[in-house]
C-alpha cells in the first residue's frame, strides 16, 4: 500500500495499463504538451510518445467517435474530455454510437473504449463548468458508468475499465483530485457494477458517489464520534449497471435511507436510489427515503451562491438528523451541528 | 453470394494485352458491372414491395438510381479494406459481397439478418467482408470511419477505409471534425459524398453555401474530385485514385453525384419534385443507360439482357423465399448483446418485472 492522492492513483493506472498492453493510448484535449488541464497525463508524452498520447484539435464529438471507431478495430483507447460538460458536444458518439455499436450489430462489434472526465462544482467556475451530468450516461444501456470516491477505487476502477471490453464512462471529481488514501501497489481491477458498504452501521443508510461519498464517509465517522450515531454508508462506485442488491440490503437492516448526490433533485441518481429501495424494502422503511442534491439552479459564480446551492454536509446532517427525528431515534447526545 | 449467378470478379487478366484482348475484358467488366447493378435494382424494388406487405418494418431507403455508384465505389477496394456507411446501404452490403439472403433477412428482422435482426435497414454490419455499419444518424460514420484509419495506422496497416455519406452530411460538424482529424493526422481514408441533389427534400443550394461540396476539401487540404456518378467506369477510375492517394497516407475527399430515383425512404411520395424534374429523371436511370450503352457498344444485345434479368428475378424470389422462412429472434435473446464483458447487476428485466420478488423477505431478485 501507499498512500497518494487521487490524481497520482489516476496517473499510474494509465502508466501501468499503457506498459501492459500497446494497444491502450490516449486522446484528448492538452494531454500531451499541455500535460493535461488537471495533470493526469503528466509525462505521458514523454515517456510514450505522440502515437500513444494524442493531443487532439477542440473537436470532443471528432475525437470521441474516433476513439470510438479505432475501439471497434481492436484498439483500447482512453479518452480524456476536460470536463463532462464538454462531453455534451459528444453526446451523439457516446449515446448513439458508443452505446449502441455491441447490441444494434447483433454482437459483432465491441467498444472497448474509457471515456475519463472529471464533474464537479464549488470551484468559482459558473454555470456551464459545474455541472455533474452522468446521470444523462447512466441512463444509457449499453454504457458502463464508474466514479469511484477514493484513490484507491480510481486506480482498480481505471484498471478494470480499460480491460472492459464495453464503452466505460469513468467520472472523476475535481474535488478530489488532491484527497489521498492508500492504494494497493498491485493492479488488480475492480469488478464494475458492484457497490461498496465503506462504514458499517445500523440506524441509518448513507448513500452516495464520487465526491457525496467521500462527504457521507467523512459525516458518518463524525456523527460516531460526536453523537454516537452508527450509520451504514455505501459508496455506490458504478452507477451503470446499479448495485440495487446492496442497497436494499443494507436498508433492510437499517430502516432508514438518506442519499446524497451532486447532481440536481428532479430525476437525478437519489431518485433512482429511493425507487429501488421503494421496490425492494418498502416494508422495511420506517421514514421515507431524503434526498440531499445540488440545488436546482444554473450554478452561479459567486462564492455565496455557490456554496448555498452546492451539498454540505451540513446539509447531510440535518436531513440525518430529521430522518431519525421522524422515526423516535433520538440522538445520544448533542452534536455539533444543531 | 453464394448461390448468385454472376461473372466472378477476378483480378484483371492481361493475357497477351492485345486490342481484342482488352476490348474483351472491358466487355466483360461493363457486363460484371450491369450484372450487379441490376442485382441491385431488382433487390431493392423487392426491399420496397416486402414494405408493402409489411414484412420490412421501420425506415427503408433504397439505392436506386444509386446503382452504378454503389458498383463502381466497391469495385476498387481490397476486400481487407473497411466500408462504413449510412442508412442508404442495401447495394452497397451486396456489392460488398455479403449474402443477400441474409440482407433480404435483415430486412424481415429474422435470425439469419446479417445484424441478427437487431439493425434493420439502417444497420448492417458484417465483420468477415469489413462492412463495419451502416449508421442512421446523418454523419455519424464519419468520426467512427476517421477512428477506424487512426487504427490501421496505429498498427501500420495498409488497408484503407471508405465512407459514404450524403449531400446533406457535409453540413454536419462531424463531418469537419472528422475531415480536419485525418488532414491533421494523415489517416488512409476516402470519404465519399454521394451528392444526389436531395437531403430528403431540400436541394444542395438551399442547404450548402458551396454547393460543389468537393471544394471543402481544401479547408483541410485534402484532395478531392467530383465524378460522374451514373457511369460505373467513371466512379471505379475516380475511387481508384483516391484509394491510392489514401493507401499512400492521405485522405482524400470524393464526390460521386448520383440520383435518387424515388423518395427519401419507401414512404416518401416526393411530391416536392416538380413534373418536369420526375419526368427527367427516366433519362437519368443509370441501369437503363447501362442497358442501352451495352447494346450500342456490341456488348451484349436485348434478348441476352431479358434472360439475365428473369434469371436475377428469379434469384431475388428465392432470397425473399429465404427470407420469410428464417425465424423471427426469440424474445429470451433480448438481452444477449446488453454487454460483451459480463457484469453483476446488470438489468435483464422485461417491462412490467418488478425489481425484487415480490415477498420482501426473499431478497433481492437478479
Amino acid at each position: 500500500m501507499t498512500l497518494m492522492s487521487y490524481r497520482q492513483a489516476l496517473h499510474d493506472a494509465l502508466r501501468s495499463e499503457m506498459l501492459r498492453d500497446e494497444n491502450v493510448f490516449l486522446m484528448g484535449e492538452e494531454i500531451g504538451v499541455f500535460e493535461g488541464s488537471y495533470k493526469i497525463t503528466a509525462g505521458l508524452l514523454a515517456e510514450f510518445g505522440e502515437k500513444r498520447v494524442r493531443d487532439t484539435p477542440i473537436a470532443e464529438e471528432g475525437f470521441t467517435g474516433a476513439a470510438i471507431g479505432a475501439a471497434m478495430l481492436g484498439l483500447r483507447p482512453v479518452v480524456e474530455i476536460m470536463t463532462i460538460n464538454f462531453s455534451l458536444l459528444a453526446l451523439d458518439q457516446i449515446v448513439n454510437h458508443a452505446a449502441k455499436i455491441y447490441g444494434m450489430f447483433g454482437g459483432q462489434a465491441t467498444v472497448p473504449l474509457v471515456i475519463r472526465t472529471p464533474g464537479g462544482g464549488g470551484q468559482q467556475l459558473g454555470a456551464t463548468h459545474s455541472q455533474n451530468i452522468e446521470l444523462y450516461y447512466a441512463f444509457v444501456p449499453g454504457l458502463k458508468v464508474v466514479a469511484p470516491s477514493t484513490p484507491a477505487d480510481a486506480k482498480a476502477l481505471l484498471i478494470a475499465a480499460i480491460r472492459d471490453d464495453d464503452p466505460v464512462l469513468f467520472l472523476e471529481n475535481l474535488a478530489l483530485y488532491n484527497t489521498k488514501g492508500e492504494v494497493p501497489d498491485h493492479d488488480t481491477p475492480a469488478v464494475i457494477g458492484k457497490a461498496a458498504v465503506t462504514r458499517e452501521g445500523h440506524h441509518l443508510t448513507l448513500i452516495g458517489y464520487s465526491r457525496m461519498a467521500h462527504v457521507a464517509k467523512k459525516v458518518a465517522d463524525q456523527l460516531a464520534d460526536h453523537d454516537g450515531l452508527d450509520i451504514e454508508v455505501i459508496d455506490l462506485r458504478s452507477l451503470r449497471p446499479l448495485d440495487r442488491e446492496t442497497i436494499v440490503e443494507s436498508v433492510k437492516k437499517t430502516h432508514a435511507a438518506v442519499v446524497v448526490e451532486d447532481d440536481w433533485l428532479t430525476y437525478g441518481i437519489g431518485a433512482e436510489i429511493a425507487a429501488t429501495i421503494s421496490d425492494g424494502a418498502f416494508d422495511y422503511l420506517d421514514a421515507p427515503v431524503r434526498r440531499v442534491a445540488m440545488a436546482e439552479v444554473p450554478m452561479p459564480y459567486s462564492k455565496t451562491l455557490e456554496s448555498a446551492a452546492l451539498p454540505s454536509e451540513n446539509d447531510v446532517i440535518q436531513a440525518i438528523y430529521q430522518t431519525l427525528d421522524a422515526i423516535g431515534h433520538r440522538r445520544t447526545k448533542t452534536g455539533p451541528h444543531d | 453470394m453464394t448461390d448468385r449467378k454472376r461473372t466472378t470478379r477476378k483480378a484483371p487478366t492481361r493475357a497477351g494485352g492485345s486490342p481484342a484482348a482488352l476490348k474483351a475484358e472491358r466487355a466483360l467488366r461493363l457486363l460484371d458491372f450491369y450484372r450487379e447493378m441490376l442485382f441491385i435494382r431488382r433487390f431493392e424494388e423487392r426491399a420496397a414491395r416486402g414494405y408493402t406487405q409489411a414484412f420490412v418494418g421501420g425506415y427503408c431507403h433504397l439505392n436506386l438510381g444509386e446503382e452504378a455508384t454503389v458498383v463502381g465505389l466497391m469495385s476498387a477496394l481490397r476486400p481487407t479494406d473497411y466500408l462504413f456507411t449510412n442508412y442508404r446501404e442495401h447495394g452497397y452490403a451486396i456489392a460488398r459481397g455479403i449474402d443477400p439472403k441474409r440482407i433480404m433477412a435483415e430486412l424481415y428482422g429474422r435470425v439469419d439478418g446479417v445484424s441478427k435482426g437487431w439493425g434493420g435497414s439502417m444497420h448492417m454490419f458484417d465483420l468477415t467482408h469489413r462492412l463495419l455499419g451502416g449508421y442512421g444518424i446523418v454523419g455519424g460514420q464519419l468520426p467512427l470511419a476517421t477512428g477506424a484509419a487512426l487504427a490501421i495506422d496505429y498498427r501500420g496497416g495498409d488497408e484503407v477505409v471508405m465512407c459514404t455519406m450524403g449531400d446533406g452530411t457535409t453540413n454536419i460538424g462531424a463531418f469537419h471534425e472528422s475531415l480536419n482529424i485525418a488532414g491533421l493526422w494523415n489517416l488512409p481514408i476516402v470519404y465519399v459524398v454521394i451528392n444526389n441533389h436531395l437531403g430528403m427534400g431540400t436541394t444542395v443550394e438551399k442547404s450548402s453555401a458551396e454547393p460543389e461540396l468537393y471544394k471543402r476539401g481544401a479547408s483541410y487540404r485534402i484532395e478531392s474530385e467530383r465524378v460522374d456518378g451514373l457511369d460505373p467506369v467513371a466512379v471505379a477510375t475516380a475511387a481508384q485514385h483516391a484509394i491510392e492517394v489514401a493507401r499512400a497516407g492521405r485522405p482524400y475527399l470524393l464526390e460521386v453525384v448520383s440520383e435518387r430515383l424515388r423518395g427519401h425512404s419507401v414512404v416518401d411520395p416526393a411530391k416536392y419534385r416538380s413534373a418536369d424534374e420526375v419526368a427527367h429523371l427516366k433519362d437519368l436511370d443509370p441501369v437503363h443507360a447501362m442497358a442501352a450503352r451495352l447494346v450500342a457498344e456490341g456488348v451484349s444485345d436485348d434478348v441476352t439482357l431479358a434472360v439475365l434479368d428473369q434469371e436475377v428475378m428469379s434469384n431475388i424470389e428465392e432470397i425473399s423465399a429465404f427470407a420469410e422462412a428464417s425465424a423471427m429472434p426469440d424474445v429470451s435473446t433480448l438481452f444477449d448483446y446488453n454487454y460483451a464483458t459480463p457484469v453483476p447487476n446488470d438489468s435483464r428485466r422485461l417491462p412490467g418485472q418488478p425489481l425484487f420478488a415480490a415477498n420482501p423477505t426473499s431478497g433481492a431478485n437478479q
